[in-house]
């Protein structure tokens, strides 16, 4: 103790200290930090068990050219070291990636590979580094319990709806970006979007939306998908303008060509 | 009042029904003077034309307004207090509300016939607005606000923007997600008032947004006050139309002083009535089959969550659009306090500056025109170009406002930029109503040349004719007399000469006297005179002439043909 106490005002003892501060910090965080989804198990696309070697070929051969060689990114493309499995499959299989053009967002087009491709893919960028695991059909499973769909509108509302609008029929973003849709996309996928935020989406992860929290929202989806309008039809469930329009091009032309013919009806 | 006993005398009715309405109609004639009321009232004369039923469609549909809202508001609660929801609507269940909001849910539900009313007030709501628009558009354009009816359109005016509060009061109700963040914007729009804004709203919020009393506050509103001002503008608007009596297209017949059409009992009322069930009939018809303000999507409302695509109906869209146009620049910070004209100049200045516009053309354009008669016929709208053009840069203008309150379902639509868009917009906000007015004075200029062409020289036929001689001529078919008086009866006004440099009392001209000239001559200086009697005359002597001119055979054909008779 007095060895330290004499060598306090050594010319490195801050630099030590620091050093040691670091080390501290660094190990509580290992050991503390919530775990993320493990690399080990390959990933399973509807049944299919990926093949790292093959997805590697696949990978050098379609994602490479602006993923680069390593998966460790470029100008063209971000690195997809630890993206994770989820990642990919929700941008393969909904047939965001390949990516046509540079454009403010991947459209979604015809998916290009099949289900055995998406899996191989998934685990070799698994294998990389860990990240988000594709979830279990359980685990993303629409359930019919009253309470869920309330909950999960209630999430929805204050999550999801400023982008999405308040039952997913979508919404427009800055420069060209949106939010696309949300009728017809599967349940999987929507509980990928939450857990890898593509794109302009936040990440939602386990520690801001439980997983049984994004099980309720994707019943809460599936019921709006689902239930049809009790009112009629919905005029695409976007809200006072499209009511506005259909009152004029409906309504008030209607009633217009009802008064000309009462009026015709005179002279 | 004392004599029906005598006209009784004279009629004998025969039947038993004949007798029991003639003595039915004695017994209210000897109280309350029935007699007068139907002599007078009844055999009004309204002419008929199908543009003088848009007021109607507005009429009845806020009769229709009155209808349905009285049902709603035996089940709606104004209240909110917070209750749990636990009616019939699933995926609501449990969730935490008011009480506005659960009734209005109640009332799509699990009241019957609730969620078919709802539709049918909002759809009517939608309407009534929308008639209104349509029916001021047609008084604009043909002139119909001129002496004597200036305040009846100033009334017209009121009663559009009564409209307009009662539809938002209306709005905000169910206190649904959309409601309520249609009042935040409003919440804000007084806020931007500069000094007195914060004062405003916690004087009509009760305290901080949402606080617990607007509610209830805007249901009294929208149910008592209103309404109850709407109705009694209504009956003025319509007896002025009585003591006015009804404008008139132009035709043969139809002068200033008359008014030709069928009397309002019983042609008119049977017409009239017909059309309120057309016009309830499609309301009932669009309510059953298409949805309006689905509020159960929605969610109760909540301060912090706003959704995509939240617009206000399209009547409050204009006001909405103008806040997306407008760039965030113009927001200070003066002495400490904020002034914030971003939101000022868009939400209140402009729109008030815009009903100030309606309240004052009437004015304007009698002060323009020095015409201080009285005007029952109308104008067809090429006749009154400026008129015309600045009516089309007005319905321009206001479109483009609209447009940009719809710029994120538009960018979302056709995959553009919404940046890019509002960019768009806000130069189409400052360069299409000119293009617009001068487009369409240009159009009305020429629909008037052709009008002149027609009175002067008749249709054209296609008929091309040789001669023996190998002259080419076409067929030209005169007019008939009622439709060459549609073509020459108006008059055109022209511009007031400018003042010269001094009066000849050495006094100089007033700026007001100046710009009133300015004014007139923007106004009248392009014009299209209609054709006179003279004109006319020579263009058919013309006609005659070449008749004399070359008497042969061919031409006795020529004449034939040119003189109209059918071949």
């Amino acid at each position: 103790m007095r060895t330290l106490a004499a060598r306090r005002r050594h010319p490195a003892a801050t630099a030590l200290l620091l050093l040691m501060a670091l080390l501290v910090t660094g190990a509580a965080y290992t050991a503390l930090a919530p775990s993320r989804a493990d690399a080990t198990i390959a990933p399973t696309v509807e049944g299919a068990v990926g093949d790292v070697d093959r997805g590697q070929e696949l990978f050098l051969a379609n994602c490479a050219t602006c993923h680069g060689l390593q998966a460790q990114g470029g100008s063209a493309g971000p690195s997809l070291i630890g993206v994770g499995a989820a990642s990919v499959d929700f941008q393969v299989a909904t047939g965001r990636m390949p990516l046509a053009q540079q454009a403010p967002q991947a459209p979604q087009k015809p998916v290009v590979f099949d289900d055995q491709d998406v899996a191989d893919l998934a685990a070799y960028v698994a294998s990389l580094a860990p990240g988000p695991a594709i979830p279990e059909p359980g685990e993303v499973e629409a359930t019919d319990d009253v309470e869920a769909i309330a909950a999960g509108g209630e999430l929805f509302r204050i999550n999801c709806a400023m982008c999405h609008n308040v039952v997913g029929s979508g919404g427009a973003l800055t420069q060209g970006k949106y939010a696309p849709p949300l009728d017809d996309v599967e349940n999987r996928h929507i509980y990928e979007a939450m857990q890898t935020g593509p794109q302009s989406m936040p990440v939602f992860n386990d520690d801001n939306i439980s997983p049984e929290e994004k099980q309720q929202i994707i019943s809460y989806l599936d019921h709006v998908n689902t239930t049809p309008s009790p009112g009629g039809w919905s005029l695409g469930s976007i809200g006072p303008v499209t009511e506005g329009l259909f009152v004029w091009v409906g309504a008030m032309v209607l009633l217009l060509g009802c008064a000309v013919w009462l009026g015709a009806k005179s002279s | 009042m004392s004599t029906p006993a005598g006209s009784t005398a004279a009629f004998t009715p025969t039947s038993r029904t004949a007798r029991l309405s003639a003595g039915a109609a004695d017994y209210l004639d000897e109280r309350i003077g029935a007699a007068r009321l139907v002599k007078g009232f009844a055999r009004k004369v309204f002419p008929d034309h199908w543009s003088f039923m848009l007021g109607e469609i507005a009429l009845y549909s806020f009769v229709i307004l009155l209808i349905s809202g009285t049902f709603l508001a035996l089940f709606y609660v104004p209240s909110m207090t917070l209750v749990e929801y636990e009616g019939s609507y699933a995926p609501m269940y449990g969730v935490t509300m008011s009480e506005a909001y659960a009734s209005s849910l109640n009332l799509s539900f699990d009241i019957r016939g609730g969620l078919l009313m709802r539709q049918v007030h909002h759809w009517s709501a939608l309407i009534f607005v929308a008639a209104i628009v349509v029916h001021m558009l047609r008084v604009f354009f043909t002139g119909a606000f001129r002496k004597p009816r200036e305040f009846n359109w100033v009334l017209g005016v009121v009663l559009a923007v009564l409209a307009l509060a009662e539809g938002f009061t209306g709005y905000s109700l169910p206190d649904d997600l959309l409601s309520g963040n249609g009042l935040r914007i409003i919440e804000g729009v007084i806020l931007a008032i500069p000094v007195v804004g914060t004062y405003i709203t916690f004087f009509l919020f009760g305290g901080e947004f949402p606080g617990e009393t607007i509610i209830p506050r805007l249901y009294i509103l929208h149910v008592f006050v209103l309404p109850g001002i709407i109705l009694a503008v209504i009956a003025l608007h319509l007896a002025l139309v009585v003591a006015h009596k009804h404008t008139q297209y132009p035709g043969p017949g139809r002068t200033n002083d008359n008014v030709v059409g069928f009397p309002l009992m019983p042609v008119y009322a049977a017409k009239a009535g017909g059309f309120f069930f057309i016009v309830f009939g499609v309301i009932i018809l669009i309510s059953g089959l298409v949805s309006i303000n689905a509020i159960w999507v929605y969610g109760p409302y909540d301060p912090s969550p706003v959704s995509a695509g939240t617009q206000p109906d399209w009547y409050i869209g204009f006001v909405d659009g103008l806040l997306r146009l407008m760039p965030g620049q113009p927001e200070f910070t003066l002495a400490g306090f904020t002034l914030s004209l971003n939101v000022f100049l868009p939400s209140l200045v402009v729109p008030g500056l815009m009903v100030m516009a309606l309240l004052a053309y009437p004015f304007l354009e009698q002060w323009v025109t020095g015409d201080n008669r009285e005007h029952h016929l109308l104008d067809r709208p090429r006749n009154a170009p400026v008129r015309t053009g600045i009516g089309v840069m007005a319905i321009t203008s206001y479109c483009v406002m609209w447009a940009a309150a719809g710029n994120d379902l538009m960018a979302l639509a056709f995959r553009m930029s919404i940046n890019d868009l509002t960019w768009f917009l806000r130069f189409m906000f400052f360069v299409l109503p000119p293009v617009a007015f001068v487009v369409t004075k240009r159009i009305c200029l020429s629909l008037q040349r052709k009008d002149r062409e027609l009175a002067l020289h008749g249709h054209e036929t296609g008929r091309v004719v040789r001669t023996a001689d190998g002259e080419y001529f076409e067929v030209h078919e005169p007019l008939s007399d009622t439709e060459r008086w549609l073509l020459v009866q108006h008059e055109t006004y022209r511009p007031m000469a400018i003042p010269p440099k001094a009066h000849e009392d050495g006094r100089k001209p007033s700026v007001v006297e100046r710009v009133r000239a300015n004014l007139s001559g923007f106004f009248f200086e392009d014009r299209v005179e209609p054709v006179t009697p003279r004109e006319l005359a020579a263009a058919q002597h013309h006609g005659e002439h070449e008749a004399i001119e070359q008497p042969t055979g061919d031409e006795a054909a020529r004449r034939e043909l040119t003189s109209g008779t059918p071949d």
